[in-house]
């Protein structure tokens, strides 16, 4: 048993969190999140300089032969600077689906591109009806000749705006819901009928609407095999669910610490409020839900390379553990900031907004509670 | 003891129930967020009320008060709730208005309660401080007697929709030498229109625009507009919380929203089946509707005692940290119930087609995240659960 970082490891994670503090101050951020584009490319430029966008692809692919605990420490860094650049879906969905499953010839088209950080990626999963059931699916993909010709409204697709390329998942066979009949292809943005519908979500970050009318693709832009890719989205998935809990777990760290700060500056009752035990108790048992936050981060990261069922549950284990302390500290925190807590101005809303919406991405809490009991 | 209605009650309910589904305002009937409103829309019922003469149903008779009993006033509550209609502004019917007409002078009366009943003058309340919020009796602004005037000085925060403020009514320092924080305060009516009274909008996390900063500098006001005593503004502040804490439950309009959540619900599906049938998400419901019933028989009881002559006590409190809860509650199991749609940011989407007109999820999610984020205020506003429970130690357990 080891709970120990590597050397590297400490460095990336020591390089990371100075870029975030030095390059992603606050002020810099909110400028960056109002802007037109809405992100900063050229801190994915810095990134992929970094070799953080490979880090977790063997050499063979030009990658630096990291894996999910390289992508944990980057996102619990970004987590702690509520950092809206797309890593998730770009490197840990595209760059997952493309690992597991990818042809040499995918690979070598887009794996590259993410590396050096030309590509970026979205990853379309979601549908208007299928909450977070990933084969509860309408968009379809009807073979073509050797392609095939994609319809449908994946909704919800967080990062697309920023996008060139979009991992979709479609139904090629099967009824609606079947766990037969899933596949997964990699679509152009700028294909004939990809339309989008963009907008800024609630958390700083950046979304749309996609539309696919009769899109076509070619045969080589499905991934794996055809109509068998619902595991593979769920190891994909699973993997994305590991790297939000630690992005939840460096957002919940800096709520945490700045609840604790402002319990000792701020006076009523010509005390410091912190000074009340009320308060302490409280703060104590956000330093509990953050502390076990961490470590079902740890067990379903670590995870993620050991059996399907075990994986599974160790992820659902996660999103559930993670989730609940994520509400729980949120909440908490703008409650002991008073009114400050509701402003836009404090940092601290910016960070339960984004504890929030980490809820509902890649199932909820309740959805993985089933999930563990189903795998029981 | 039974919960049972008297016909007289029965045919209370009808005839208010009659009055407003002809009289509320059809275009007010689907408001999603209270902080689109204009000004217009926040009076639209109130003037209607006005002229009907129920507005103030709460009030003494003799200062245009209905005469209700505290069970018709519940009934009123009930049948707005069901339009979730747009209700006169506290500031003025709940807060002021009572603070006027049971401490103020014949002229104040006279002067102010038409305009409150009316809907013509909106009030704010400026009671809080940067440095003044749970300690509000530290508060800092001063105001100094100058011949007939008073000069008054400082800055006040969160003052709710100031922005369409006529006036406004303030505690201020009036004695700096007192021995106790809570002595030397007065409640003083401002005329938001004096020179040196500034209101600046402060934004919320929901990127709206409810509450405000008021600075005032050298604000120059005639000592007619001081209410009761010099010095005694504590008191007049106490009694005017205590009123707030009673009508801070929300009862009837969680009752509302606990259908609308099922409504929802209804219509959300988990793997083809409506939400509303998945057990996890059921039982929250009814626990949410065990609460609030739990609340309702509560808020019954305080209803019953004030019939019988007891004001409302510290027991409020009781109302206040489970209504607002309650309120939370039910805004966290919306955002559930909408899964990935809680993430879009409304104000971005509408503001992109330049109307209202919300094309992305279903229309019930376009406020789902922004109301959640907003609700947190009220276990802040008010006097924070925390003072409540602090009340409640104090006041009720004697600890």
């Amino acid at each position: 048993m080891d709970f120990n970082f590597t050397e590297e490891q400490d460095m990336v994670r020591d390089g990371l969190s100075r870029l975030v503090r030095e390059q992603y101050d606050w002020e810099t951020r909110r400028e960056a999140i109002a802007s037109d584009a809405g992100w900063r490319p050229e801190i994915w430029a810095q990134l992929a300089e970094l070799g953080i966008l490979g880090m977790p692809f063997s050499e063979e692919v030009g990658g630096f032969g990291g894996g999910a605990i390289d992508a944990m420490i980057v996102m619990e860094e970004f987590g702690k600077g509520l950092v809206v650049e797309p890593f998730v879906p770009t490197v840990v969905c595209a760059g997952g689906f493309l690992k597991h499953a990818g042809s040499d010839a995918q690979r070598e088209e887009h794996l590259s591109a993410i590396i050096d950080g030309s590509r970026v990626f979205a990853f379309a999963y979601a549908e208007p009806r299928g909450r977070y059931n990933y084969a509860d699916l309408e968009t379809t993909a009807k073979k073509d000749g050797d392609g095939y010709v994609l319809s449908g409204h994946k909704a919800v697709v967080i990062g697309a705006p920023w996008a060139s390329h979009l991992v979709v998942t479609a139904r090629t066979g099967g009824g609606r819901r079947d766990a037969e009949g899933v596949s997964v292809f990699i679509v152009d943005k700028s294909a004939d009928g990809v339309t989008t519908r963009d907008y800024e979500t609630v958390d700083g970050r950046r979304a749309s609407e996609v539309y696919f009318e009769n899109v076509s693709v070619p045969a080589d832009a499905l991934i794996g095999e055809e109509g068998v890719a619902l595991p593979l989205i769920e190891q994909v998935t699973d993997e994305a669910i590991a790297a939000h809990c630690a992005e939840a777990c460096g957002a919940m760290k800096v709520a945490h610490a700045m609840t604790l700060e402002y319990s000792k500056q701020r006076k009523q009752f010509g005390v410091p409020i912190g000074k009340f035990q009320v308060l302490q108790h409280r703060m104590v048992d956000m330093y509990t839900a953050y502390e076990t936050a961490v470590s079902l981060t740890y067990l379903a990261t670590i995870k993620l390379d050991a059996g399907e069922k075990e994986r599974k549950r160790a992820a659902s284990a996660a999103k559930v553990g993670v989730g609940q302390s994520a509400r729980f500290i949120g909440q908490e925190a703008v409650q002991i900031h008073g009114g400050n807590g509701v402003t836009d101005e404090y940092a601290i809303g910016h960070y339960f907004k984004r504890l929030t919406i980490f809820e509902s991405e890649f199932g909820s809490v309740d959805h993985h509670l089933k999930r563990h009991v189903s795998l029981a | 003891m039974n919960l049972d209605f008297t016909p007289e009650e029965q045919a209370f309910r009808e005839e208010v129930r009659a009055f407003i589904e002809e009289n509320y305002p059809k275009h007010l009937g689907d408001v999603g967020l209270r902080e689109d409103l204009s000004r217009e829309d926040f009076l639209a019922w109130h003037k209607i009320l006005g002229e009907k003469g129920w507005s103030v149903p709460a009030w003494p008779e003799q200062y245009g008060g209905t005469g209700w009993t505290p069970t018709q006033r519940y009934i009123w509550s009930e049948e707005n709730a069901r339009v979730n209609a747009i209700m006169p502004l506290p500031f003025g019917v709940s807060m002021v208005g009572p603070v006027i007409y049971t401490f103020g002078s014949e002229e104040q009366k006279a002067r102010h309660l038409p305009g409150i009943r009316s809907g013509e003058v909106w009030w704010c309340q400026g009671y809080s401080e940067p440095g003044a919020g749970s300690d509000l009796a530290s508060l800092k602004t001063t105001a100094v007697r100058d011949g007939d005037h008073y000069v008054i000085n400082g800055q006040k925060t969160w003052t709710t929709l100031a922005q369409y403020a006529d006036w406004g009514f303030f505690l201020c320092r009036t004695d700096t030498d007192a021995a106790k924080p809570q002595e030397g305060i007065s409640f003083i009516l401002v005329d938001m229109k004096t020179p040196g009274v500034e209101v600046k909008p402060i934004k919320l996390l929901d990127g709206g625009y409810e509450v405000n900063e008021t600075w005032l500098t050298d604000v120059r006001v005639p000592v007619e507009n001081l209410v009761g005593e010099e010095n005694k503004g504590w008191t007049y502040a106490k009694f005017l919380l205590a009123h707030e804490r009673s009508g801070i439950a929300g009862v009837a309009r969680s009752k509302r929203g606990v259908e609308k959540l099922r409504e929802i619900a209804a219509n959300e599906t988990v793997d083809g089946e409506p939400l509303i049938e998945d057990f996890e998400f059921a039982r929250k419901v009814s626990q949410l509707e065990i609460d609030l019933a739990a609340l309702e028989i509560t808020e019954l009881r305080t209803l019953a005692g004030e019939q019988a002559g007891k004001g409302p006590g510290p027991e409020s409190s009781i109302l206040k940290i489970k209504g607002t809860e309650i309120q939370q509650r039910l805004t966290e199991l919306t955002l559930e119930a909408v899964g990935s749609y809680a993430a879009p940011y409304y104000h971005s989407v509408a503001n992109d087609t330049g109307s209202n007109e919300y094309p992305v999820g279903p229309d019930y999610s376009a406020h789902a995240a922004e109301t959640y984020f907003n609700m947190r205020k009220t276990s802040i506003y008010g006097g924070s659960n925390e003072i409540q429970r602090n009340i409640i130690t104090k006041m009720i357990l004697g600890l």
